[in-house]
């Protein structure tokens, strides 16, 4: 463990204390800090890698965990082919590693568990929504959150035994699971009317393009424009 | 200098583009699209840019009437905070010199707070979008700024951090002090120089 930091360096090491797979493509590592400032549902961390030589490629990754005093973070990357950060992450690291961390960052698209939130999220969009919905139901509060989930097929859906609940719907855009009660296909107003709760703040997440649609039928369904959240995610519009 | 992560070699240093400040990697022909609110949909008929604050003459253009005034292009790199950039890229538009020429700074003013449609904010000191530093563009690579980019028009200031390009821009209030805008509200640094890595608050 470094301890020669100077005070006030953002940074700090954690370590790797369990990694497990959350689909083919994503997967879940839990670190364990020096130092944790307790973070808000929808916050994220930086990952900084360094080689030998100095030379640093460092990514943002949202907190998937509800803020708790566990001392640990959960941050679930999505292997993106090419990617410098997440394919190391995926390919090399295992428990014990050390790896460089700063957070919790930014205040924007955070949720407090003390209004109504509606959440939207497209495929790897899920992740800082399930740090919310997991503050909802950890804090007794799961009638303040709607959440629609939308994934192409049941491979690419994240946290899919813990998702289930009344508080949640799922769409799944190509192939459904056996005996769901929805068919294939994209998100509608008709999915998401159940969610609309008053005086919400909706959360939005997902790539560009699921991200603009989505808030499109939300507004459609009468969401105030000033009320939705977007945090877009992935690497090309 | 960081111990080194266990098993990361990176991209030889010999492999790196010396345009590419630290921390940042080219996105080659990709354009991240990241901001936080909802797409807006803007009508070149009713656009408009104005300069307010601390001007001689607060100024309002229209869509024909900011096309009338000289051109201007930037031709370089552009880098987001979330560590991306962008290597020689075109925009063009109007420099916000002119702008500022027009509306007649007052000798008070100290920093800029630029606004958008959506209700975007981002603070700015003055010299960063004064001296042929900053822009308002409605083209990039000889196109019309796609609206995912902040078209029709955006602000460019290429020095600084993107996030300081607000999107969708309506105008500048000059003022003769700094106050945080909407990211810098949220966590991130007040002036944002990528080679200074000056991301977030406290950088």
């Amino acid at each position: 463990m470094t301890t020669d930091r100077p005070a006030g360096d953002p940074w700090q090491v954690a370590t790797v204390t369990d990694v497990r797979p959350e689909t083919p493509t994503a997967k879940t590592f839990r670190l364990a800090l020096t130092t944790h400032t307790l973070q808000l549902a929808g916050q994220y961390y930086v990952v900084r890698l360094t080689a030998p030589d100095g030379y640093t490629a460092s990514r943002s990754y949202s907190v998937a965990s509800a803020p708790n005093d566990s001392g640990a973070i959960e941050l679930t990357v999505e292997r993106l082919e090419g990617g410098e950060v997440s394919v190391f992450l995926h390919d090399e690291v295992v428990v014990g590693d050390e790896l460089e961390v700063r957070g919790p960052i930014g205040l924007w698209f955070v949720w407090t568990a003390q209004t109504p939130a509606i959440l939207v999220g497209g495929g790897s969009g899920i992740v800082p929504l399930m740090a919310m919905l997991r503050l909802a139901r950890q804090t007794g509060h799961p009638d303040l959150v709607r959440m629609a989930v939308s994934v192409r097929t049941p491979d690419d859906l994240y946290y899919a035994h813990e998702l289930p609940g009344s508080e949640t719907m799922v769409a799944y855009t190509r192939t459904v699971p056996p005996s769901h009660p929805r068919r294939a296909g994209r998100l509608s107003e008709h999915d998401l009317a159940p969610l609309l709760l008053p005086d919400a703040t909706a959360f939005v997440c997902g790539s560009p393009g699921f991200a603009d649609f989505a808030s499109g039928l939300l507004m459609g369904l009468g969401q105030p424009v000033e009320r939705i959240r977007i945090e877009r995610f992935g690497p090309t519009s | 200098m960081a111990k080194p992560t266990r098993g990361f070699f990176g991209r030889g240093k010999a492999a790196r583009d010396p345009r590419l400040p630290p921390g940042q990697y080219d996105a080659g022909d990709q354009w991240p699209v990241l901001n936080a609110e909802v797409t807006p949909q803007l009508d070149v008929a009713s656009w408009s840019f104005s300069v307010e604050g601390l001007v001689a003459r607060p100024t309002t253009w229209t869509w024909e009437e900011i096309h009338a005034l000289p051109e201007s292009a930037y031709s370089g790199d552009i880098h987001c905070v979330t560590t991306w950039s962008k290597l020689g890229v075109q925009f063009s538009g109007v420099s916000v010199d002119t702008l500022l020429g027009i509306a007649g700074l007052e000798s008070t003013a100290s920093h800029v707070m630029a606004f958008s449609h959506t209700g975007y904010t981002t603070n700015l000191p003055l010299a960063d979008v004064t001296g042929g530093r900053a822009w308002v563009v409605w083209e990039y690579e000889d196109a019309p700024l796609p609206i995912e980019h902040g078209g029709p028009a955006r602000l460019l200031v290429p020095h600084l951090y993107f996030w300081k390009s607000a999107k969708w821009v309506a105008g500048l209030r000059v003022l003769d002090h700094d106050e945080p805008g909407f990211w810098e509200r949220n966590g991130y640094h007040d002036r944002g120089d990528p080679w200074l890595e000056q991301r977030y608050q406290g950088d």
